[in-house]
C-alpha cells in the first residue's frame, strides 16, 4: 500500500517527468498530479490505446499479454502500464 | 282385313316401309292427285337415308361475329321418339349422380331389361340399392367418397335448419410497457474465448479441491487478496515496472554505456586499461554506514546484496542489508534493517533467495527473501552455537542440503545446517595459534584461539579451504580433519583480509592485507608466487571469473587497481581513483559473473559500479593458424605457464 505510494513519489521525484496518473477501469483517474481534466483525458483515451494494444498482443498468442506500451512524441515520452484493469501513466522528458 | 294406312310418325328415321298389305290392289282415294300418264311413268328413285326428312335443309343463323346471317350446313338429323323418366337408381352411385338426367337416359334402357327382377326397389325407403346391369360409372362416384354416404330417403326426409342468433365479436386487448432493452455489441476475439476456457478449468479445479476438503483457510485468504482497500495498491507491479522504465529512461546514458561502451581508447593504450564509472547506488538511511559486504545473485546477474555495517570497533550501531537490481539505481529492491552492524554477506548460488549474514555481534542469520518482513528465518542463538566474536565471513556449500559456513575471530570455524525450524551447527575447525603446543600442567593441551578474518572454499575440491587469521597466517585446512591444519603459509605482517581461489587454477589463491600487500601463492610453496605492493591498505581482492590471470584490488586510498598477469606481472593495469581520495575509502570489490562490471563499496554507504575496458578483460591469442583455444583449460594452462617460469627463475639461482 505505502510501497506503491512511495514507488510513485520516487518516480515523480524524477526531474525529467513531468507526472504520473493512475486510473481505474472505467478511465477515470484515482490519483494524479495533472489537474483533473487533464487527467480524465489522458486517462480516456489512453485507455482505448491500451485495450486495443492488449487486444492486438493476445490475438495473435493468447498466452502472451501486454506488460507496457510505450508511447514516444515529440515532446515526451508516455509509458502505461495496464494492470488488472487499471492503468498506470508516466510521462516523461527526453532530458539530458 | 282393311288396309289401315297409319299416319307418318313425325322424327323417325325415314326407313319406309310399304305398309300395304295388298300389293295389287290399288284403290283410289277421293283426294288423290291427277296425274297424267307421263308423270305416272316417271320414275322418281327413292332412296333409304339415315337422314331425318323432316330436318331443314338449310338453316340460317345470325353470326354475331361476322353480323350477317348465315348458312350452316350442318344440321342436326337427330330425333328423339321417345322418352320416358324412371325412378330405379343403381346401388352404388352416388346421390349427386343419380340427380342429372343425362344419368337416367342410359340407365333407362337397362332398366328395361332389369325390371323384371327388381320391382321392390322402388318400393323400398331408398336405402338399399341394388345392383343392376348398367353402365354407369360408379367407380368414380364410390371414390370421391370412402364410407357411404348416407343417402337421405327421397320420400320422407326433411330437412330443416335455422340459426341462431350470432353475438357480435368483442375484442380485447391490454398493453404491458415494454421490457427494458439495451443494445449490446462485443467482438469476440480469440483471446476473448480463452480466457473464457481458462477460467472454466480454473473453476473446475476450484471443485476439485474443494472435494478434498483441503485448507478451507487457504480460501478465505485468497478472497482476502482479492478484495484491497484502495485502487492504488492493485498496480504495485505495473508501478514498479514503470519506476524501472523511468530509471532507465533518466540514466539512458549509463544503461547504453553498460551494454555497448567499450572504450575505443584502448586500442592505443598498449596495456592500459580504464575502468568506467556506471550506476552509483545509494541510499539514504545508509549513509552512515559502511559497506562491509558485496554479493551478487549467481542467478540474476543484475542482482546484488549489500552489507552495512562499521569497521570501527568504537562505533559499533545498527546494520543494514540492502538489495540492488542494476535495473533501478536510485533505490533498493529489498531493504532489512538489522539491530546489529553487518559483516559479511553470501547469497546462496541455486536457491538465490536465501541470504547468509554474519554479524558483528557473532550473529549468524538466514534470511529468506521471499518472505514478506524483516525478520530473517533463521538466527543463531547463545544456546545455537553463536560465536562470541564477530563473525567475518559466511559462505554457502553447493552442496543439496542448506549449509553454511562461517568464520569468526572467536576462532571457530562452524557448519550450519538449516533444518526445517532451526539453525543446526557443528564446529568444523577450532583455529588455534600453534598445534603444536607444547604440553602444560596435568597433560592438558593448552590452546590458544587465533582469529580467523576471511577464509574460502575451494571451487572444485569440496573439502578443502584456506583461512586467513587476523596473525597474519593462511592455515589450509580440511573438513575431514577438524583439529590439524594441512598447512600453514606465513602470509602477511598484518591481518589478512581476504583470501581467495583461482577459479580454475586448482592450486593458486590470492590473499591480501592490511600490510599494503597482495600475494598471489601457489600450494606447493610456502612462499608467494608474486608480491605486489600498493601503497595503502588493501581492502580487498577478487578474481577476474572469466580469467586466471586477472584480478582486482581496492586500496583505503580509492584507488581501484586490475592486474593482469600475463600482460604485466609486476604492476597493475589500470590504477584508477573512483572516489574522492581523502573522504571515502574503498572497502570491497566484486566482479559480476557475467557482464564486464565490478561493484565497489565505500565507507559511505554507497556502491560504484564500474565497467572494465576491453584491455582489461583481454583473451590469450591464439597462434596464426590455430584455433583459439578457450576455455577453464586454456585458463589453466596460462597460469601454470606463468608459474612454471617463476619456478624456473627461483630455481636457477639456486
Amino acid at each position: 500500500m505505502a510501497k506503491v505510494e512511495e514507488a510513485l513519489q520516487r518516480v515523480e521525484a524524477h526531474a525529467s517527468v513531468i507526472g504520473t496518473i493512475v486510473a481505474n477501469a472505467e478511465g477515470i483517474p484515482v490519483r494524479s498530479t495533472f489537474e483533473n481534466s487533464k487527467a480524465a483525458k489522458y486517462a480516456g483515451l489512453l485507455r482505448h490505446l491500451t485495450l486495443m494494444a492488449t487486444g492486438m498482443v493476445r490475438d495473435v498468442d493468447p498466452q502472451n499479454d501486454l506488460t507496457v506500451l510505450r508511447i514516444g512524441t515529440k515532446n515526451q515520452e508516455i509509458m502505461i502500464a495496464p494492470e488488472s484493469d487499471s492503468l498506470v501513466i508516466v510521462l516523461q522528458r527526453f532530458d539530458g | 282385313m282393311s288396309k289401315d294406312q297409319a299416319p307418318a310418325k313425325p322424327y323417325k328415321p325415314g326407313n319406309k316401309k310399304k305398309e300395304d298389305e295388298d300389293p295389287g290392289k290399288l284403290i283410289k282415294p277421293p283426294d288423290q292427285l291427277e296425274l297424267s300418264e307421263t308423270e305416272l311413268k316417271e320414275e322418281i328413285t327413292r332412296t333409304l337415308t339415315a337422314k331425318n326428312p323432316h330436318a331443314p335443309e338449310n338453316l340460317a343463323h345470325y353470326k354475331f361475329n361476322e353480323g350477317a346471317y348465315k348458312v350452316t350446313t350442318v344440321v342436326n338429323h337427330m330425333t328423339v321418339h321417345f322418352v320416358i323418366e324412371g325412378c330405379l337408381e343403381h346401388q352404388d352411385m352416388d346421390e349427386d349422380e343419380s340427380q342429372t338426367p343425362t344419368e337416367e337416359l342410359s340407365e333407362e334402357a337397362s332398366r328395361e331389361e332389369g325390371e323384371d327382377s327388381e320391382e321392390e326397389g322402388s318400393g323400398d325407403g331408398g336405402e338399399e340399392e341394388e345392383a343392376g346391369e348398367d353402365d354407369i360409372p360408379d367407380s368414380v362416384a364410390s371414390k370421391a367418397n370412402n364410407d357411404e354416404p348416407k343417402c337421405t330417403n327421397q320420400f320422407n326426409f326433411i330437412e330443416r335448419a335455422s340459426q341462431t342468433l350470432n353475438n357480435p365479436p368483442e375484442g380485447r386487448g391490454c398493453q404491458t410497457l415494454p421490457p427494458p432493452r439495451c443494445n449490446y455489441y462485443a467482438t469476440a476475439y480469440q483471446w476473448d474465448i480463452y480466457d473464457v476456457y481458462m477460467a472454466e478449468l480454473q473453476k473446475q479445479e476450484m471443485m476439485k479441491e474443494k472435494q478434498k476438503d483441503s485448507d478451507r483457510d487457504k480460501t478465505k485468504k485468497m478472497m482476502l487478496i482479492e478484495t484491497p482497500s484502495d485502487d492504488v495498491t492493485k498496480v504495485s507491479k505495473s508501478a514498479k515496472l514503470l519506476e524501472r522504465m523511468v530509471n532507465q529512461n533518466t540514466f539512458n546514458e549509463v544503461a547504453q554505456d553498460f551494454k555497448y561502451f567499450e572504450d575505443a581508447a584502448d586500442e592505443y593504450r598498449e596495456q592500459e586499461g580504464t575502468v568506467l564509472p556506471l550506476w552509483k547506488f545509494t541510499y539514504d538511511k545508509a549513509k552512515m554506514m559502511c559497506v562491509t559486504a558485496l554479493c551478487w545473485n549467481y542467478i540474476y546477474p543484475d542482482f546484488f546484496g549489500v552489507g552495512l555495517g562499521s569497521y570501527d570497533f568504537s562505533k559499533q550501531g545498527r546494520g543494514m542489508i540492502l538489495f540492488y537490481t542494476l535495473k533501478n539505481s536510485t533505490y533498493p529492491e529489498y531493504i532489512y534493517p538489522t539491530g546489529s552492524g553487518v559483516l559479511t554477506i553470501d547469497i546462496h548460488k541455486k536457491n538465490s533467495y536465501l541470504v547468509a549474514v554474519g554479524f558483528y555481534d557473532g550473529c549468524v542469520c538466514v534470511y529468506n527473501l521471499m518472505n514478506k518482513g524483516h525478520e530473517p528465518e533463521y538466527k543463531s542463538t547463545v544456546n545455537n552455537g553463536k560465536h562470541t566474536d564477530p563473525v567475518w565471513q559466511v559462505r554457502w556449500q553447493n552442496d543439496k542440503s542448506l549449509n553454511f559456513f562461517s568464520l569468526s575471530s572467536d576462532g571457530r570455524v562452524v557448519s550450519w545446517i538449516l533444518s526445517k525450524k532451526e539453525l543446526l551447527f557443528s564446529d568444523a575447525i577450532r583455529l588455534v595459534l600453534d598445534y603444536s603446543v607444547s604440553d602444560g600442567p596435568e597433560g592438558i593441551q593448552n590452546l590458544t584461539a587465533a582469529s580467523g578474518t576471511s577464509f574460502d572454499f575451494h571451487p572444485q575440491i569440496e573439502d578443502l579451504y584456506i583461512v586467513g587469521t587476523e596473525e597474519g597466517k593462511i592455515h589450509k585446512c580440511s573438513k575431514n580433519y577438524s583439529n590439524q591444519y594441512l598447512k600453514t603459509f606465513d602470509a602477511h605482517n598484518m591481518a589478512v583480509d581476504t583470501v581467495k581461489w583461482n577459479p580454475y587454477h586448482p592450486k593458486v589463491f590470492i590473499s591480501c592485507s592490511s600490510d599494503w600487500t597482495v600475494k598471489i601463492w601457489d600450494l606447493d610453496y610456502n612462499t608467494p608466487m608474486f608480491t605486489f605492493e600498493l601503497n595503502a591498505s588493501v581492502g580487498d581482492v577478487g578474481w577476474a571469473p572469466y580469467s586466471s590471470t586477472v584480478f582486482t584490488a581496492v586500496t583505503t586510498d580509492g584507488l581501484v587497481h586490475v592486474f593482469d598477469l600475463v600482460i604485466n606481472k609486476f604492476q597493475a593495469i589500470c590504477q584508477q581513483p573512483v572516489v574522492n581520495k581523502k573522504k571515502t575509502r574503498l572497502t570491497h570489490i566484486e566482479f559480476n559473473p557475467t557482464n564486464p562490471v565490478v561493484i565497489v563499496g565505500d565507507d559511505r554507504g554507497s556502491v560504484i559500479s564500474l565497467k572494465l575496458s576491453p584491455n582489461l578483460r583481454k583473451k590469450p591469442k591464439g597462434k596464426k593458424g590455430r584455433d583459439l583455444v578457450e576455455g577453464p583449460e586454456a585458463e589453466v594452462a596460462k597460469m601454470e605457464k606463468l608459474l612454471s617460469l617463476l619456478r624456473d627463475l627461483e630455481q636457477s639461482p639456486v
